[in-house]
């Protein structure tokens, strides 16, 4: 018998919760606000979805209904990822450690 | 156009991209570093779709032509916001997210045969309850983060509204979902789609709108886990391994961040989404305690006693971020290090309105982040040093917490500041803070009040030293 692909999905997603689970645990507290922004732009990877849908024109049509929502869905998913990662890393930037000539 | 299988591999390849992004961030070193993982992955995703599609025609030219306008957008707002506004940005952010997943669920709805989904009216039952499911959780994040952003942002009023049998009518919405994906699932009905996108819009709008203005770090990390679990909700849809990994992630990641702040404040995590909190009688309460005594002092008292200690601890809140005192605060510290006074500062895990709000902050005025303490690291330090400067912080210095079982925030950790020799607290008035009881910190021996605005205090301060 075969096992539904679905299966491997849920095992995927399982287990990278449990991943998650460890990995944010091991962030440091003084991170956490970089760590939310840049949560905030990879889960803009929901934009792949919006791609196919915005190409998913068939006889040449650009613009139908279904098309709309992936280009609108693109727009605001590009302003998160470019958003997200510019703004963490203009966070992350200014974390500096103590200038060794201070006592 | 290539083939499903090595594309499946490049998503597998950026979701691993996106967990080393956020193993980054377990120290400031690894961080930057991290960051560019995450781009990497991004990049890495967004290309093997174009590939996989392959549809260079006219389509793929507005396609770019909406990603750069999004990016230049997002790229703007990334430059141009102020550290101060981080949480509103965040929450806004959790709003497009949320808003994004609803989109593709019904362009997935409208035609699933772009996503080998089957056809309009015959969607494969799995898929139809994923994209149910990826709509319903991606439109309560995007009106509650909306929410959030209002009060964030102060359009609207921080305070709880609350109304007669709010939690039935929450209740009667959430189990109306269930039943409309059920019905959804065996009739195919588009309209039963539409609804179910528009009752979750409404149930996100009633159930972040009785919850309290200083709670909003709840908020925005709970709306981080929502977002997440959208994102992968549509993963399962379109069956993409990127989006279920990073789904996964973000869920877990806002779930914890969540448990977190909730600790922070003894509260537990459906005490703060009930909501309703601090919309006890403040002003009764407030009245009987100020006939107390309370020893005040100006910029000129504060600077002797700090001129003649030797170790002084800064407890910022966000009192200060309002204020934006944090240059003046860094530059008093400067003018206090370089006569030899060991500084550090103590932050709560609620300072401010979201997780690592204050940290930022100070990183921002260019507070080296090794001067930077949590709560368990620091406590026991109080007891040793000479002044403690609370600026911008209230409740969670206060000592009642660990003394009156009547309290509201009793058995919240605090900042054992009473325990310093002497106590600086800078504030407005004696109003009570955001949990709306007195601080006992106010009418201790050793406590000067500074009644001023912080950012003036503190530079009155530096100019005395």
């Amino acid at each position: 018998m075969e096992i539904d692909p679905f299966i491997f999905r849920l095992s995927i997603f399982i287990l990278s919760i449990f991943v998650g689970y460890y990995v944010v645990w091991s962030v440091t507290p003084s991170l956490h606000t970089p760590l939310m922004s840049v949560t905030n732009a990879i889960s803009s990877v929901i934009i792949v979805g919006a791609i196919i849908a915005a190409l998913a024109s068939n006889e040449g049509v650009i613009f139908t209904s279904s098309t709309f929502f992936g280009y609108l869905a693109i727009t605001l998913a590009a302003v998160n990822i470019f958003g997200g990662f510019l703004v963490t890393q203009r966070m992350l930037a200014m974390y500096k450690k103590k200038k060794k000539d201070k006592k | 156009m290539i083939s499903a299988n090595l594309s499946a591999t490049f998503y597998l390849i950026s979701g691993v991209l996106f967990i080393l992004a956020l193993r980054g961030l377990s120290s400031p070193e690894t961080s930057r570093q991290g960051n560019l993982y995450g781009i990497i992955g991004m990049v890495i995703a967004i290309t093997v779709t174009f590939l996989s599609v392959g549809n260079f025609s006219s389509g793929f030219f507005y396609v770019m032509v909406f990603l750069l306008v999004g990016g230049a957008i997002g790229a703007f707002i990334a430059f141009k916001i102020p550290m101060t506004a981080m949480p509103e940005l965040v929450a806004g952010f959790h709003s497009l997210v949320g808003l994004a997943a609803v989109f593709v669920a019904i362009s997935a709805f409208i035609n699933p045969e772009a996503f080998n989904l089957g056809f309009p009216g015959k969607i494969k039952l799995a898929s139809l309850i994923e994209m149910s499911i990826g709509a319903a959780v991606g439109a309560i994040t995007f009106s509650g983060s909306i929410i959030a952003f209002l009060k964030l942002q102060g359009i609207m009023s921080g305070a709880p509204i609350t109304f007669k049998g709010q939690h039935l009518l929450n209740a009667l919405i959430l189990i109306s979902i269930v039943i409309l994906t059920y019905f959804l699932c065996i009739t195919q009905n588009s309209n039963l789609f539409w609804i179910l996108i528009g009752i979750s819009f409404l149930i996100g709008f009633l159930l972040i709108i009785p919850i309290g203005g200083a709670d909003m770090p709840v908020v925005i990390s709970m709306l981080n886990s929502y977002s997440g679990w959208a994102a992968a909700g549509i993963g399962f849809t379109l069956e993409n391994t990127a989006l279920i990994i990073t789904g996964a992630l973000v869920g877990s990641s806002g779930a914890i961040l969540s448990y977190i702040m909730c600790k922070g404040m003894n509260r537990s995590f459906f005490n703060v989404i009930l909501g309703g909190f601090g919309a006890t009688d403040q002003s009764s309460k407030g009245k009987n305690k100020e006939q107390k005594p309370v020893k005040s002092g100006n910029a000129d008292d504060a600077a002797f006693l700090m001129k003649n200690a030797s170790s002084v601890i800064i407890v910022p809140g966000y009192g200060m971020a309002v204020a934006q005192a944090q240059h003046a605060l860094r530059e008093m510290v400067d003018t206090l290090k370089k006569n030899g006074i060991k500084v550090s500062y103590a932050i709560h895990p609620v300072a401010g309105r979201m997780p690592g709000h204050m940290n930022v902050l100070l990183a921002e005025a260019n507070v080296p982040y090794d001067e930077v303490f949590e709560l368990e690291e620091i406590n026991n330090d109080f007891a040793n040093a000479d002044v403690a400067f609370v600026i911008g912080a209230n409740d969670v210095t206060n000592p009642v917490a660990k003394t009156d079982p009547q309290s509201p925030i009793y058995g919240m950790p605090v900042l054992d500041v009473e325990k310093c020799k002497s106590v600086l607290f800078v504030k407005r008035s004696l109003s009570p803070g955001y949990a709306g009881i007195d601080n006992d910190l106010f009418y201790k021996e050793n406590t000067l009040m500074l009644f001023a605005d912080a950012k003036k205090m503190t530079e009155d301060i530096t100019k005395n030293l």
